[in-house]
């Protein structure tokens, strides 16, 4: 019987560990031939830094680092803006009458539910009309919205538990003791809100840098590529250059590098508590 | 009277977000409906409706195929991705990492990936076609599959399978008529999580197939591209995902619904 157990436990590992193989070797091989100088997948120049050196020929790298750039502004306004709109909002929305609420709390829901195209085509009509395209003109601006469109949903909804959770004497208390709805509400509603603003924050800035739908079909003929579309415009038309395997590896090592810390010293600070 | 004046100023911090919403989300699918019924001198016409449902028009024959492309990679990451969630539960519950490892390449721009599986095909001389978008669509949402699975099936209640276990039911029993079962509400939100995205993608069935199979989300962005310009017909087909979008959240809330009423009983 014991043995029984111990096979099942050995194919139940083997499945999994065949999963994340499968799921793990494209980006595997990517960094192995990273170090190629070619994109033909075999080491026929040796093992060499090639690929990384291109990294610094300023001819190929103008683009990339223009796109990181606006990358950057874009992920790091949109997350900021969506996140002191959405903290406001769900406090707004919560002291709201249930008719009023649920009815927003629906309208929240679509920027969440509906497929990214839907959303972006919708956007891109309504920012080509004629009185709103004077007003928000093409660039930045109709980027920065309509992320902002995206991402606030995800922060609300984040931070609405937490405040469902809230004794609501805390913040009579806080009254009763002498602040005023606006003291009350950063001293003692914004500190106990706080996890959900955090994570709602850090949502919104993973969901913006990861956008390409909506900025492809918002960031209008001004010539701003994010990261994304750079990606796309750069390397489909063209097959795969040794540039890449050097960003993509880049990409895939910090990225993982930083979301295993994270999540390792997460770990252990739960196991000390 | 002045417990009536701080609510009123509580609420009014959702005044902004309320006409941001209504300006922002709602009318842009509103003027979506209307630029479904008009034509390029904007009059009225059911002329786009007409063209998107002729045979000439070609735009059924692409939901369709878009629709049979969607459901066979939703079938597949369910296939691949209840046993991954099921045994990550049962023997890796408290190995956070682990967990963290089968989404983790969420996180990955879908761009890099998607190219480079093409790089890799490529260079195996794998034809570009259905067989390389199948398995890049899979590649690409899997994590979106194990994610709502795996957190379903660890919030099982332990006692519901010992007691299932007590009466008598053997292993095989206990999965199909216990744990599938509470897991409904994460197969179903699965399944959306991936089928949605699938059938309106359009940058993963373009690179993947060399701009040969051509699914909806390949069609809708053609249509509103500024060579094409024909707008109306696209509008019609966002009207049509949004009317799937609905019904997949539909179904969404009656299982979780249903999850409610079985816990209280």
């Amino acid at each position: 019987m014991k043995k029984r157990k111990l096979v099942a436990r050995i194919c139940a590992d083997g499945y999994l560990g065949l999963v994340l193989a499968l799921m793990y070797l494209p980006i595997f091989l990517i960094i192995v031939f990273s170090f190629s100088g070619t994109s033909r997948f075999t080491f026929s120049n040796g093992f060499t830094f090639d690929s990384y050196k291109t990294l610094f020929d300023p001819e190929q790298n103008a683009g990339l680092l223009d796109a990181l750039k606006n990358t950057a502004i874009l992920a790091v306004s949109a997350s900021v803006i969506s996140t002191v709109l959405g903290a406001f909002s769900t406090i707004g929305i919560f002291a709201l009458g249930r008719r009023t609420k649920k009815v927003v709390l629906t309208v929240n829901q679509l920027p969440m539910i509906n497929s990214e195209v839907v959303m972006a085509v919708s956007l891109m009509v309504f920012f080509a009309t004629d009185f709103i395209s004077v007003i928000f003109p093409q660039g930045m601006t109709r980027l920065i919205i309509s992320h902002v469109a995206f991402c606030t949903p995800y922060v609300i909804l984040s931070i609405l538990p937490r405040l469902q959770r809230m004794d609501p004497n805390m913040y009579e208390a806080a009254l009763d003791l002498g602040a005023n709805p606006f003291v009350a509400m950063i001293k003692v509603v914004f500190p106990y809100i706080m996890p959900g603003i955090i994570s709602g924050f850090a949502m919104a800035f993973t969901l913006s840098l990861d956008d390409f739908i909506i900025t492809q079909f918002n960031k209008g003929d001004t010539g701003i590529e994010t990261l994304s579309t750079y990606i796309y415009e750069d390397a489909r038309v063209k097959s795969l250059e040794p540039f890449w395997f050097a960003v993509f590896s880049i990409f895939f090592v910090v990225m993982f590098t930083l979301l295993l810390l994270m999540n390792i010293k997460r770990t252990q600070k739960e196991m000390a508590k | 009277m002045k417990k009536f004046k701080f609510r009123f100023t509580r609420r009014a911090f959702a005044y902004p977000y309320m006409i941001f919403l209504l300006l922002f989300v709602v009318v842009p699918l509103v003027l979506i409906l209307i630029n479904a019924f008009l034509d390029e001198s904007d009059k009225f016409t059911f002329q786009n409706f007409a063209e998107f449902f002729s045979d000439a028009g070609g735009g059924l024959t692409v939901l369709g195929n878009s629709l049979i492309i969607g459901l066979v990679t939703t079938l597949i990451c369910l296939v691949i991705g209840y046993p991954c969630a099921y045994l990550l539960a049962k023997y890796h519950a408290s190995n956070r990492v682990l967990v963290l490892l089968f989404i983790l390449p969420m996180w990955v721009n879908f761009l890099i990936r998607t190219l480079s599986t093409k790089a890799i095909f490529m260079a195996l001389d794998v034809p570009l076609g259905m067989g390389t978008v199948l398995f890049g669509m899979v590649y690409n949402y899997l994590p979106y599959m194990i994610l709502p699975l795996h957190t379903t099936l660890v919030s099982i209640d332990h006692s519901y399978i010992e007691a299932a276990e007590d009466l008598g039911a053997d292993k095989l029993t206990v999965l199909l008529k216990t744990v599938l079962p509470l897991s409904l509400p994460g197969i179903v939100s699965g399944i959306t999580m991936t089928f949605i995205p699938a059938i309106s993608t359009f940058a993963i069935s373009e690179i993947l197939s060399s701009s040969k199979i051509f699914l909806f989300g390949d069609a809708i962005n053609m249509h509103f591209s500024k060579a094409t310009n024909s707008f109306g017909v696209g509008s019609v087909m966002s009207l049509v995902m949004l009317v799937l979008v609905v019904v997949a959240n539909v179904f969404v809330n009656l299982t979780s619904k249903d999850e409610e009423v079985k816990s209280v009983l």
